[in-house]
């Protein structure tokens, strides 16, 4: 068990050994090592907001699977992110529901209010506005998601409030 | 109405401990199972209650769980259950209130499906989105476990049943049942080519069963009042209760358990209380974004499987969006196809490069480029990408749903965007 040993103290200067620690708990409920690949970036990506090149490489040598393999399947995922987010990400819903109840409108007032467009982060590093597949709360829609609050009834008032400079109250997030 | 999916769902959407989920009624059945019934009669129960598939395509779950090889006829090894609990479907929202609110009928319904195929290991497979659920889900699986109705040797019944809940790095695709056991394995989602049917050869080529998370919520209630009475709660042909939603610009959305066969007229003015002040009524997808449209005349139609099927839509999620008279339907449509088009897996080619192509002529029409032709071009579209054989899977199918029930029955708002040069809703 040499080689396996040799990889794992490359890694070292990529993962930390905590997240290496956490990989590896996942490798025991698969057969083969890249059956771990979506865990594995989960976990970095919980650590460090996103995945950069140079952790891909690091947790696809850990699994024994090439970095472009791993790739194939980083870019695959929307919850994967390869390029770094803010904070917090904006998950913003323009499916069918949400844009019959008007939400095209609260995301051109999102823009407005934080100067971002899908895929770009505020200058201020707090918030990154992404689209997202119908989100499941169509009864309240529109919704979007600002980290891991769910936000519903969205209009410019409540756009106001959630994205208020120290904002402390959150309109109706639940 | 007797409520049974919802019965510990109350107004304030607070979620259900183990403690009061028992006091209930709840892991009765399981007791009762693995005391005094075999796998065997469970799955009977199950066929003979005639509970088809929640998730959208209606599949009967008996029939569904008799294709896993049983005894002598397996090989050894693990089998796997897996709760598809990745809803995102456009306008679907009824697995969210199940999962948030009574996660224990969740959780209690698979351990009996486990049981009666003979699984060892259960997934729930659910969108990383659903934070709320999927913390409500490992609270209630740590009770379980605590309890010992999950772990070895299930209330020393010598079953012994594991569950995860595995939440999802995104991407609608992975509804699909081949393409989520993909996603369990750690690859891209792309749907697999079939047979073998994952009821034979699923995650890790082992023996799985792929169930939506309402199919998996009824289970105890079968099993605990029996076929008979599950066949009685429905008004029509279709056995048990669903949940129906409705959204849009009605004055109530929402989402609730009513029977099988209920008359979408109930749902949307009684429930959903019609339309918002100033708008009609211009058509509805009866079961999520990938179901057809249909009209005010099919108002009194009841929300039976083959009723809504014989009508030339399908009953799908069960959750309607509705169109008011002042929404733009090519408009709606385009969404939807937009939506399609994003979220395909890029395997096949009808799928990859046909909605993209879809989405540009409905774009053009919407933006008033439109020409005469581009009318052609559509049925064209829907003849080869919506034939179900031309493609991988069933996404590039579904989403010529809308698109082909919308040009039959708002015509002529595509031709009078075309004619006009502008979309007249704006």
């Amino acid at each position: 068990m040499n080689e396996p040993e040799i990889i794992q103290s490359d890694l070292t200067s990529v993962l930390s050994q905590q997240e290496i620690d956490e990989i590896d708990h996942e490798l025991s409920h698969v057969p083969y090592k890249s059956g771990a690949a979506i865990d594995a970036l989960k976990i970095v990506q919980a650590k460090r907001g996103w995945v950069s090149d140079e952790c891909l490489q690091g947790i696809a040598k850990h699994l024994e699977m090439s970095a472009e393999e791993l790739e194939g399947v980083a870019t695959f995922y929307n919850l994967i992110y390869r390029r770094p987010v803010g904070e917090k990400v904006i998950l913003f819903c323009d499916s069918v529901s949400c844009w019959i109840c008007g939400c095209d409108g609260v995301k051109q007032k999102i823009t407005d209010l934080l100067g971002v467009d899908y895929g770009e982060t505020t200058s201020d590093n707090r918030y990154t506005l992404i689209p997202v597949p119908c989100l499941g709360a169509c009864d309240r829609a529109p919704v979007m998601m600002v980290g891991d609050d769910l936000v519903t009834h969205l209009d410019n008032n409540i756009i106001d409030q959630v994205f208020a400079p120290n904002q402390v109250k959150k309109g109706s997030q639940e | 109405m007797e409520k049974v999916l919802t019965r510990n769902i109350g107004p304030d959407l607070q979620p259900t401990d183990l403690k009061a989920y028992e006091a209930n009624g709840g892991y009765r059945a399981l007791g009762k199972a693995l005391a005094e019934l075999s796998p065997k009669d469970c799955q009977d129960v199950i066929s003979a209650s005639n509970l088809r598939g929640r998730g959208g395509a209606g599949f009967p779950t008996g029939m569904k769980w008799s294709f896993v090889p049983k005894g002598d006829n397996c090989t050894p090894g693990h089998k796997y259950l897996v709760c598809n609990a990745d809803e995102m479907e456009p306008g679907a929202f009824k697995d969210r209130l199940l999962m948030e609110c009574d996660p224990h009928q969740l959780i209690e319904g698979m351990i009996l499906s486990a049981y009666t195929i003979d699984a060892d290991i259960s997934y729930i497979f659910i969108r990383g989105e659903y934070v709320v659920a999927i913390q409500r889900l490992r609270d209630a699986l740590a009770e379980c476990y605590a309890k010992g109705y999950l772990g070895d040797n299930i209330l020393g019944s010598g079953f012994s049943l594991n569950m995860y809940v595995h939440p999802s790095a995104g991407r609608y695709i992975c509804g699909e049942e081949t393409a989520l056991i993909n996603a369990l394995e750690g690859k891209r989602a792309n749907p697999r080519a079939k047979p073998p049917f994952p009821q034979v050869s699923g995650l890790w080529g082992r023996p799985t069963i792929v169930n939506n998370v309402e199919t998996l919520c009824n289970i105890s209630h079968i099993i605990d009042h029996g076929a008979d009475w599950f066949k009685g709660l429905g008004l029509g042909e279709d056995s048990g209760t669903k949940m129906f939603g409705v959204s849009g610009r009605v004055i109530n959305p929402g989402c609730w358990e009513l029977p099988m066969g209920t008359p979408i007229r109930e749902i949307l003015e009684d429930h959903a209380g019609g339309m918002q002040a100033g708008l009609k009524l211009k058509g509805f997808l009866p079961g999520g974004g990938s179901t057809d449209f249909l009209t005010p005349d099919h108002l009194d139609l009841a929300m039976d499987y083959n009723v809504i099927g014989k009508a030339g839509s399908r009953m799908g999620t069960g959750t309607m969006i509705i169109l008011d008279d002042q929404t733009c339907p090519v408009g709606m449509v385009l969404n939807l196809i937009r939506f399609f088009a994003h979220e395909s897996c890029g395997f096949c080619t009808p799928c990859r490069e046909g909605l993209p192509w879809t989405h540009q002529v409905l774009l053009d029409i919407e933006q008033g480029r439109g020409q005469p032709e581009d009318l052609e071009t559509l049925a064209y579209q829907i003849k080869y990408i919506g034939t179900m054989g031309n493609t991988h899977c069933a996404l590039a199918p579904g989403a010529m749903e809308p698109l082909q029930s919308a040009l039959k029955y708002f015509y002529y708002d595509f031709k009078q965007h075309i004619t006009g040069g502008r979309c007249p809703y704006h």
